[in-house]
Formats: C-alpha cells, structure tokens, sequence
C-alpha cells in the first residue's frame, strides 16, 4: 500500500527499521532519563528551600530535624531551629511542591481541552475569578471552608463566563479566547479593586492583598491538611485521565469519532482543573504565569504526548515553585509576594518560549 | 448488512432542508461515492452516518442496530471517520497520532499498550509510510498528513470507514493512489463511503453512486448507471459527456 514506494526505500527498509526501533526505546529511555534526573532535582531544591533562609540551620541539624519525626535521633539542635524548620520552612516547601505541580497539570489539561496553547488557568480568568470569589468570602469574615467553596465558585464562573463570550460572538478562534480571557481578568481586577476598596484596612485588606499576590509564607500544615484532597484527587483524576487530553486536543468531531464522550470527558477535566487551581488560590493566593509557562516548557523538551508531558510538567512545576518561594524569602530581608516574582521570571522566559517556538504559534 | 439508512432527513435550525427521505445501504467489500455541488451538503450526510449529527427523522441501523440507542464508543468500533486535512494545535508525532486510533480500546483511566502501538505501528507500515513515525504531525505535508490519517482509521479497526473529499488538497498523483487505495480497501473487506467532487473517482471506482442535488434528494444507484452525461450535466449545471478511453478502458468526463 505505500503510495510513495521507490527501490531506495525497500533497499534501506532493513537498516531503517532497526534505526526506527532504536529511534522508540530512544524515545521511551528519553522520558525515563528526563523524569528520574528531575525527580533528582526536585529533591536538591526540596533539601536547598529546607537549608536557605534567613535563619542558619547547619545541613546535618536539618536532615537530623527532618528525620527525628519518623526515627529516634539525639538532638543536637535547639528547639528555635527545630521550630524554623518543621514550622515554616516545611509547610511552605510542601505547599509549594503541591501547588506548582498542581498549577502546571491544570494549565496543560486547559491547554488540552481548549485546543490552544495559549491559554492557562490565569488568562482564562480562574485565578482572578477565584480570588474574587475568596476575597468576597473574606469582606463577609466567613470561615476558611466558605473562602474555599467561594474561590471555587469564582474560579468556575471566571472560566466559564471567558469560554462563553467566543460561542457568544461564534467565533471560536484563539484570538477571542484571548481577548474575552483578558476582558474577564480585567474585569476580576476591577472587582477586586473595589473590594480592596470597602475592605477594612486593619485586618481584612493584608489578607486580601496577600491573595492577590500570592505568597506562602503564613501556610502551616492544619491549613495545609484540608485543602489536600480538593487538590490531589482532581489532579490524580487528571493524570489517570490524561490520555484522553490527546484525543480532546484533535477537536471535537474527530475525538467524537474515536469513542470520546465529549461534553461528558470534558466536563470532568474542567471540573478538575478548576478546583485544583481555586483550592491552591485558597491555599497561597493567585500565582500568574506557572500554568502557561511550565507545560511550554516540558513541551518543548519531552514533546506534546500527554502521557509523558503531564508527569514532566508537574515535576518542573513544584521545582519551578520551590526556586521562586526560595528567591522569595531570599532576595530581600523583606518577603517579596510570589506573583512579583513569577511575572519578572516568567515573562521574559514566555518570550523565549514563544521565540523557540515560533514556527508551531498560529 | 453494516449500514443501513433509512429515511433520513435533516436541516439545520430555522434553515432549509439540506436532503430527505435518504435511503442506502452498504455492506462489507462495498464503495459508495457521495456526489454533490459544493454546499448541497455531502458533508452533512457523512456527518450524519458519523453519529456528529442527528437527523431530524429516519433511522440509521449499524449491524442491525439502532444508531441513536448506541453509546459512542460502540459506534466507534464500527465506524472510522478520516475528516479533511487539517493541522494539529500540538505536534505530536506521527506515532502518537496514528496510535489514537486505539482510543475506542482504550480505557478511560489508561494509556496505550504495549499492544496498541504494535496495531498501530502495523498500519503505519501499511501505508508505507514507517519512516515518518517520529517526525512531528505538524511539518509534514497534506499529502503525508492524509496518509496518516487513513493509517489512524486502519488501526482503529472499523468495519466502515467514512471518507469526506479524501482527494481534496491532493496532487494529481496522489489523488489517483488515494482511489487505488480506497479500492483495495474494499477488496480487504471495509465498507467504505466517501465524498467526493470529481465523478471520474466514482467510476474508477466502480461501486455504488450517491449524487445529493441541490433539492436534497439522493439518487443512489450502481456507477455505471447512475453515472451519465445527463445526471451530470443536470448536477453541475454544464454540458458534459461520458466519452469511452480506448486507453484507459473506461468513460471520462469531458466538457463540451
């Protein structure tokens, strides 16, 4: 059945299928090399946020500290290094583990099911939605659970309102997703300016302003603990799904006529996205840029095969969030807020990405 | 029987009636070529055996079976749709693509198997076109992208395989392998339906014909008969002659 056959290629066929076969398990050990030498790094920046900081706690003392929970160790460190450690430096490098990884898998799966690689959970205006949805929470001093549920509710309205305009207008071109993304995330802003406006400037202003930045510098694991499986089950329900984000990504009619249940398969994976990027909005506030930039970048370097991407794109995610939180609380005696910080990173690594990329870009 | 329509109708909201009362059928080893002017809606009727749209009345029995009472990936067992060239918004390579052809296999909380690569790899290799398999989907041609596209649907496994405009976007070359290729299909035993605007495919095929006029009636018949200068002239509005190839042992077309 080759349409194209000629003697050359029937010649080389031999010699091609081997270079093919080496070209598969190349393709397979280069998924292994990238995750294990991530998942490598990942741990030297978890160990490099548990030593950094301010306060000086020698190496050996933090993997004594770290590991006098689990066994019997002597301690040899005082309990103000004991309390920096488990206390503060812990619970953020946990945090920001979970969070980049979880910003990252929801990007990849919108970018999936909105067939647009442009698109991630910031510019489709969940984040600010969401932030929204929390900060309101917050004006009417409700209980951390309502903060949540509100985030939620913001987050899914923002998106939902964002992908409503394209269908609106009928044109569902990129360049409308985008437009109607920044229209809402305008929006989202203006809303949060008012807000910011009635808050009352003692206490409820700080936490507000502390959501729109981003920052996870006050997260303790009892706040922690609650807001795990708003975010770990959705984004386990992604990665066992993610196969079918291919599909999705091929349009509708034609994953449609490989057995996908559209409306059905898709629902379910904004479902997922949403919550897990509102409850991490719950969990340190809104974090611009890590949801488009970290699955650009596992693209471009493990490919677009979501089976292999997804899992990469986590891993650099929560290294990505490390490094930043890790700059945070060392650049300056001062905190600097995450978002400060992801846009000065993220930005101008966007551009590099978009310079790399330059021929796929519609 | 693998297919069977019968009288089905449809029109788009608030719009005219784009065809009604169409009845065919097709069974293992049969062609059956779509005819139509551009907008008479060849598409729509592809879209409709493909379970994308509904018809407003009628019914469509796959193997018996209703249609509409079959759940998605049932359908997508049987039938395999090979839609018009087009690019990706993501360059997955050439194997990643053609492997999703396994998706109706697949299950909904896993990857493709060691397995489904094997099935798909084998349909790559059938269509000659093993060498592209890492080359990203996104920078071959549409020639190379059809090709493809017709390997997915191989690996898909389906017992009817829809075609709309194959040869669309073809060069001269490749359209003639697309009709030789879609012939051996049928001869494997792949029902096979497809849309086209050039009625000398329809010959060479030699199969059923379909030809949608523009008052949504389907003529369905064998091409040798249903074929001539008049229906053709009448459909596209020109005057055309079957005029006998000494050559090529067959009619052509020809305008005069």
């Amino acid at each position: 059945m080759k349409y194209n056959s000629n003697d050359k290629q029937a010649l080389s066929a031999d010699s091609e299928k081997s270079l093919q076969k080496k070209g598969q398990s190349d393709s397979a050990n280069k998924f292994k090399v990238i995750f294990f030498t991530s998942a490598i790094m990942l741990m030297i920046f978890f160990a490099m946020s548990l030593v950094t900081g301010q306060y000086v706690v020698p190496i050996e003392d933090v993997i004594k500290i770290v590991f006098s929970n689990i066994i019997p160790i002597e301690k040899t460190w005082n309990s103000i290094q004991q309390s920096v450690i488990l206390d503060l430096r812990l619970p953020r490098t946990v945090a920001a583990i979970i969070v980049g990884g979880a910003l990252a898998a929801s990007g990849a799966t919108y970018q999936s099911i909105f067939k647009n690689p442009m698109v991630s959970p910031d510019l489709l205006g969940v984040s600010s939605g969401a932030c929204v949805g929390a900060a309101t929470a917050i004006l009417l001093n409700a209980n951390s659970t309502v903060i949540q549920m509100a985030a939620f509710a913001g987050g899914l309205i923002a998106v939902m309102i964002t992908t409503m305009i394209p269908r609106l207008i009928r044109n569902e071109s990129t360049t409308i997703l985008v437009l109607s993304g920044i229209i809402i995330g305008s929006l989202m802003t203006s809303i949060m300016n008012i807000i910011k406006f009635v808050a009352d400037t003692d206490t409820q202003l700080a936490e507000i302003t502390y959501w729109m930045m981003g920052s996870f510098a006050m997260i303790t694991f009892e706040e922690m603990l609650p807001l795990l499986p708003a975010i770990i089950i959705p984004i386990a329900a992604i990665m066992l799904m993610r196969y079918r984000l291919n599909v999705l990504s091929l349009g509708d009619y034609e994953a449609k006529t490989l057995g996908i249940n559209i409306r059905k398969t898709r629902g379910i994976f904004i479902l997922c996205s949403t919550l897990s990027t509102a409850s991490c909005v719950c969990m340190c506030g809104t974090i611009g840029w890590v949801g488009l930039v970290i699955p650009h970048t596992a693209r471009m370097i493990i490919g677009s095969d979501n089976k292999k991407m997804l899992p990469i794109a986590m891993i650099f995610g929560s290294i990505f969030m490390i490094f930043i939180d890790v700059l945070c609380r060392t650049i300056t005696t001062a905190e600097l807020k995450l978002g400060i910080l992801t846009g000065l990173i993220g930005a101008p690594f966007f551009i590099f990405i978009l310079f790399k990329q330059r021929r796929q870009v519609q | 029987m693998i297919l069977e329509v019968n009288k089905i109708s449809f029109h788009y909201h608030n719009s005219r009636e784009i065809f009604r009362d169409v009845s065919f059928s097709i069974d293992r080893g049969e062609i059956l070529s779509i005819l139509g002017t551009n907008g008479a809606g060849k598409s729509t009727l592809l879209n409709c055996i493909a379970n994308l749209r509904q018809p407003n009345s009628g019914e469509i029995l796959l193997n018996g079976k209703p249609m509409s009472k079959m759940k998605v990936r049932e359908i997508s067992q049987v039938i395999g749709y090979v839609p018009q060239v087009h690019s990706t918004a993501y360059a997955y390579t050439v194997r990643e693509f053609t492997v999703m052809g396994r998706t109706p296999y697949i299950g909904a909380f896993s990857t493709p198997s060691k397995n489904d690569y094997k099935i798909s790899d084998a349909a790559l290799e059938k269509m000659g076109i093993s060498h592209l398999k890492n080359k990203p989907y996104t920078e071959i041609s549409g020639g190379e992208r059809q090709q493809v596209m017709i390997a997915r649907v191989i690996a898909q496994q389906p017992q009817l395989i829809l075609l709309d405009e194959p040869t669309a976007h073809l060069d001269y070359g490749n359209q003639y392998r697309v009709v030789q290729m879609i012939r051996q299909f049928a001869d494997e035993g792949y029902a096979l339906i497809m849309t086209t605007h050039n009625p000398e495919h329809a010959i060479m095929l030699n199969g059923k014909v379909a030809i949608l006029n523009n008052e949504g009636i389907l003529d369905v018949g064998r091409a040798a008969e249903t074929i001539n200068g008049e229906a053709l002239s009448k459909l596209y509005g020109l005057p055309i002659k079957l005029v006998y190839n000494n050559e090529a042992k067959r009619n052509v077309c020809v305008v005069c």
